[in-house]
């Protein structure tokens, strides 16, 4: 008992002696899932651990990918790429970085229990050609794979080795893995201390190989998960930083001269899509489904005044769009962003042309915590909607209870967002989402939606290894989706952080990760 | 008595395996966890395959089995949402949830015994009356409520007090607590007085109907006679004398204090065993979900188990009633 | 014409008795009395008074989002109390949320006291087994905390509704899951009680003449343990508004489409710096005053009717 006390004693001694050091109070909207980055495939948790592990390569401020563990790649037939990985990094234990490493941390994350298992779908096998030279094999040829190992983070493999954790965490077997609360990477920081949903600290890896374009000593990791204790922990100076600002605060914070926001356009982009089955879910039309018809998808799509819903619900901070994918994402093009005018009359002419002239109900499902004011946005447009005569019966819960529902195709219409992530193309809405359901496409295609000249061209897609020509087909299918409005797009979701003037300045990108390794302090 | 002893225990382990029960049942039909572990590219073969991992693909009768198997040896397996041992979760946030409520519970005390003994006291003064309409609004205020209201003020328009979290806590063996850091006991305050407010008025509104029955009884009545000074009267016969149902009161709402903290501690963001379980709910976290129910239900069960073993001990007459089955009728 | 006849007689002579009397010298009773029948009027006829209708989507226009009370500048005719962040007029909203909230109250206060007196009633009556059952699952239900419990059983009671039942049923949810947590009391008051009655010679001798036993229960035992419960039930109304109020504020009671004063409060607590304060002030504001005045009454009424106090 003593020797606890003497501890503690030790322990706050260290504390004030550590005052010249620059510490960065992180106030997040919730607790990374784990230390083990191959625990949870989540982005946020990703990004969160992408400070203290790395990848073979990673995305730099504006989203470009650049070299990291590996020097350099080429591509030794369509289906081998080799890598030169650097040479004198080291682990935060003091390992060296080497091939085996890289070998190792790739069976762990392919392993049939890994999580993350679908984040390197191509991925066939790995090889050493020497110490600092991979190679590794995909299935087929396969355009994304740069894109998908910027979030394979690389392990020790000594140190997996010698704490029994070459293998991932099984949930389902009810033991706790060792990677889950320790860490050893060869990151910016290094993991200090850890109390799961109260505080983690990391503290300046000064072996880093990179050179350091941050001056930040420690950073301490608050999940706060409600929102208004977070603007009031900011606004109170009792955290420096925090990532997820909530819109309807941002006048506030904005106004106060010790905080400032950074807010833009998230890669994200929303829409509302419908169940296309034959029948609908929940309706006073039992026969057949209304929202079969184009003409009534248009009405809905018509009587949206997305003007509205862009100033109130989302604060003036979203961007409108006609599209499926942001600007940023390749398969984009200008003319997608047109969007139908809104036209209540119009809306209401082609619900009676379609043989609705008192409209329908059906069940529409959103979520209360999932898209940004998801809320509001969700409430603005079903009212919306009853102005132009149909009867929407809007289903607002938390998302581990809309989920199950969702992918069950228990809904009419759903709110629906998707961030291309981390692919940053859009081939991976194109596979996952819009593709009919077959093997490992579509597995988002939750009413049943799709056109077979979609899944022709993103079959295509999928192996063409030239550029220019792969971004064509991906055009063309997301073509074919807008003239059958399969989808009613609305708008690329507004982030927003916020910081005390602590902060001298940081790089937002347009994926919502904090990259604290770029982020100078006063 | 050990006849007595046997049959309580046998009732607590009873309740214990309903409670049990309840709590397996709640979670089989609270949603699906696999659509929340998985991340957004995963195949449905994936989500089968993980489905079968955790069993929740078995038998109804079989799970019940397996959970309640496991729950004896304190074995809750470990937490979908972060893949620790619940048993080790729930045991690093117990610590916070018991300071505080130890916070409340020493605040309804020393806040309640006073203001009741006073209000009985002075029945008919203006402040006696004041305290007593206080004390309504006590219990008629939402804590939630109030906790925004505290952190509006105290917080963010006065910056006196922290907002959120227990501040610096020092750990002591596995034992963390936030009493001996400035910081830590400032964090305390607010929180503490939010959970507390509910519980100075029961206090102080049970000491008030105590007092004022025992001041009726004959002996305190014959102490007046006897010509014994009023303070004597007061707090050496008639406040000694209401003291054990207050402490017994306090003592069996430990449980319910630890339960409402859940909201004490989602208002403030107290990394305590409430919020762990609020935190559940969202992520449909069944193993701590059923290990939280089943922690503080039997915290309270042994609570009781351990007042009415007390009483007994203490009041022969209610062991025979007890075994002709009618202690509970309290 | 008999009963218009009958009614100022009655009030006549409860002002007379002793309980009027009490009533009559306690401002605290006969004003809350006041402000309670002004909420449940205004409550129950809120279609009559309310500017809006705030669950009819086609009323509400989000370019009248956030606008702030009337004696603010910014304030804008006929939204007295502001509206919130989707253009609905806060007053409204306040006024069908007390009414969502009332009806909870009183339906739960009713359904746990049936089940509780019934429960209690056949327990004393009966004894043996089914007393010793029934106690032991009164006993199971107190090892659980009520607000746990609560959370628990509307976690079941709404999966179990298919999808499309769970919005419209979310009231009922809520009364079952508050009356399933708090009938112990009834039913320990009402037990204790009828086994003194069952042993009073009355009860014999109406059982020696075969009188069926619920008719004895109904007609005899009953009424004389009306007084505890009537008293527990005005107690428990605060309580079971409360308990509503605190899951709807956690997220599991009544959702954003129906609100309840514990919803408003919710989701104006997200606006709490945005500036938009009354949307969290007046929620709040009328659950404390409805709690308030539920309380005071039944405060004066334990008081009036218990003898020792008196």
């Amino acid at each position: 008992m003593k020797k606890a006390w003497l501890l503690a004693a030790v322990a706050a001694f260290a504390l004030n002696g550590a005052v010249e050091a620059k510490t960065l109070k992180w106030g997040a909207s919730r607790e990374i899932a784990s230390l083990d980055p191959y625990s949870y495939g989540e982005t946020f948790t990703l990004a969160v651990l992408n400070h203290v592990y790395e990848g073979l390569v990673r995305y730099t401020g504006d989203l470009k990918i650049e070299p990291a563990l590996a020097e350099s790649w080429e591509t030794v037939t369509p289906t081998t790429w080799r890598f030169k990985l650097r040479k004198n990094v080291k682990f935060h234990n003091g390992n060296p970085f080497t091939a085996d490493d890289v070998i190792a941390s790739l069976a762990r994350v392919t392993h049939d229990t890994s999580p993350l298992k679908g984040n390197l779908p191509a991925y066939k096998s790995s090889k050493k050609i020497d110490d600092y030279t991979v190679e590794l094999e995909v299935n087929g040829p396969y355009p994304l794979l740069l894109n998908d190992l910027t979030n394979i983070f690389i392990f020790d493999k000594e140190w997996m080795e010698a704490n029994n954790s070459l293998l991932p965490t099984d949930s389902g077997k009810g033991v706790k893995g060792y990677a889950t609360d320790n860490a050893n990477g060869t990151g910016p920081f290094k993991i200090e201390s850890r109390r799961v949903d109260a505080k983690t600290v990391f503290a300046r890896n000064p072996d880093w190989w990179d050179k350091p374009q941050h001056n930040i000593d420690v950073i301490e990791f608050t999940p706060i998960t409600s929102s208004s204790t977070r603007v009031a922990a900011l606004l109170s100076g009792e955290i420096d930083y925090t990532n997820v600002a909530p819109l309807q605060d941002l006048p506030r914070l904005s106004a106060s001269p010790e905080v400032k926001v950074l807010q833009t356009n998230e890669l994200r982009s929303v829409f509302f899509a419908f169940n296309l089955t034959d029948k609908l879910v929940e309706s006073d039309v039992k026969d057949k489904n209304p929202l079969k018809d184009i003409k009534v998808r248009e009405a809905l799509y018509r009587a949206i005044d997305i003007d509205a819903v862009q100033k109130r619900a989302m604060r003036g901070l979203s961007r409108n769009t006609g599209a499926l994918v942001a600007p940023a994402i390749p398969g984009y093009e200008p003319s997608q962003d047109e969007r139908l005018p809104f036209d209540l009359a119009g809306a209401k002419k082609l619900l009676t042309e379609a043989g609705y002239p008192n409209g329908f109900s059906f069940l529409m499902n959103c979520q209360s915590d999932s898209l940004v004011n998801e809320e509001e946005f969700c409430q603005a447009v079903a009212a919306m909607w009853s102005r132009a005569g149909f009867k929407p019966n809007l289903s607002l819960a938390p998302r581990s209870q809309q989920t199950p529902k969702r992918v069950k195709g228990e809904f009419d219409v759903i709110s629906f967002g998707w961030a291309n992530e981390p692919m940053i193309d859009a081939y991976s809405i194109l596979v996952q989402v819009l593709r009919s359901k077959s093997g490992t496409g579509g597995v988002f295609n939750w009413g049943n939606w799709g056109d077979p000249r979609i899944d022709a061209l993103v079959d295509k897609a999928g192996v063409e290894l030239d550029t220019p020509k792969r971004i064509a087909l991906m055009q063309e299918a997301l073509k074919i989706a807008k003239a059958e409005q399969l989808f009613i797009p609305l708008h690329q979701q507004p982030m927003a952080w916020a910081m005390r003037s602590t902060v001298a300045s940081t790089v937002q990108a347009s994926d919502n990760k904090p990259r604290l390794w770029l982020t100078m302090m006063k | 008595m050990p006849a007595f002893l046997f049959k309580r225990f046998v009732n607590a382990a009873g309740v214990m395996l309903a409670v049990a029960f309840l709590a397996f049942l709640t979670f089989r039909f609270v949603g699906d966890p696999v659509e929340l572990m998985l991340n957004e590219q995963a195949s449905q073969q994936q989500r089968d395959e993980l489905r079968t991992r955790l069993g929740l693909d078995k038998g109804f009768v079989l799970q019940f089995a397996t959970f309640v198997g496991n729950a004896v040896r304190g074995d809750f397996g470990i937490s979908y949402r972060n893949q620790q041992e619940v048993f080790t979760l729930i045991a690093e946030r117990f610590p916070a949830t018991f300071e505080l409520v130890l916070v409340a519970t020493f605040l309804s005390l020393a806040v309640g015994i006073p203001l009741g003994v006073y209000t009985a006291i002075r029945r008919e003064s203006v402040l006696a009356k004041a305290l007593q309409f206080i004390s309504v609004l006590g219990v008629s205020l939402p804590s939630f409520a109030l906790g925004i209201l505290f952190i509006l003020v105290f917080s963010v328009n006065l910056q006196w007090l922290p907002a959120f979290g227990r501040g610096e806590v020092v750990q002591l063996g596995w034992w963390s607590t936030g009493f001996l850091t400035a910081s830590g006991r400032k964090a305390l305050i607010l929180p503490g007085i939010t959970l507390s407010l509910f519980q100075i008025t029961l206090v102080m509104r049970l000491v008030r109907a105590e007092m004022l029955e025992t001041m009726r009884t004959d002996f305190i009545r014959f102490a007046r006679a006897r010509g014994l000074p009023a303070r004597v009267v007061n707090f050496r016969h008639a406040l000694r004398n209401c003291l054990m149902p207050v402490i017994t009161v306090t003592g069996l709402q430990i449980g319910n204090l630890i339960a409402f903290a859940l909201v004490t501690e989602t208002v403030f963001q107290w990394p305590g065993m409430g919020m762990l379980f609020v935190q559940a709910v969202t992520f449909v976290d069944i193993p701590v979900m059923a290990a939280y129910l089943i922690v503080v239900s039997f915290i309270f069960v042994s609570l009781n188990t351990l007042v009415d073993l007390t009483y007994a001990w203490v009041d022969p007459r209610l062991r025979e009633d007890a075994l002709s089955g009618g202690a509970n009728a309290r | 014409m008999p009963a218009e006849a009958a009614k100022p007689g009655r009030l006549r002579r409860f002002l007379d008795s002793d309980i009027g009397w009490s009533f009559r010298r306690t401002p605290a009773a006969w004003l809350s009395t006041l402000v309670l029948s002004i909420l449940i009027l205004t409550a129950l006829f809120c279609p009559l008074i309310a500017p809006q209708n705030p669950h009819d989507l086609a009323q509400v226009f989000i370019d009248k989002a956030e606008i702030p009370p009337i004696w603010s500048a910014d304030g804008e005719w006929p939204f007295l109390l502001g509206t919130d962040p989707q253009g609905r007029d806060v007053l409204s909203a306040i006024l069908y949320g007390t009414r969502v909230s009332l009806i909870i109250g009183f339906s739960a206060v009713l359904v746990s006291m049936v089940i509780g007196v019934s429960l209690g009633l056949a327990a004393g009556f009966y004894g043996g087994r089914i007393d010793n059952l029934l106690m032991r699952l009164g006993d199971t239900v107190l090892s659980i905390p009520t607000l746990l419990m609560a959370i628990l059983v509307s976690a079941i009671f709404r999966e179990l509704l298919p999808p499309g039942l769970r919005d419209p049923f979310a009231a009922a949810v809520l009364v079952v899951s508050i009356a399933l947590t708090s009938w112990v009391q009834y039913a320990r008051t009402v037990r204790a009680s009828t086994m003194v009655e069952r042993r009073k010679e009355y009860v014999l001798a109406a059982r020696i003449i075969k009188v069926p036993a619920g008719r004895i229960m109904r007609r005899h035992i009953l009424p004389n343990t009306l007084t505890p419960v009537m008293v527990a039930a005005t107690l428990n109304l605060g309580l079971a508004i409360l308990s509503e109020a605190t899951l709807s504020f956690l997220g599991v009671g009544m959702p954003i489409t129906q609100p309840s004063l514990g919803t408003l409060i919710r989701i104006g607590n997200q606006y709490l710096f945005s500036g938009s304060w009354w949307l969290v002030v007046f929620p709040s504001l009328q659950l404390g005053l409805i709690v308030l005045s539920v309380n005071l009454l039944g405060d004066w009424l334990r008081d009036a009717l218990n003898p020792k106090l008196r």
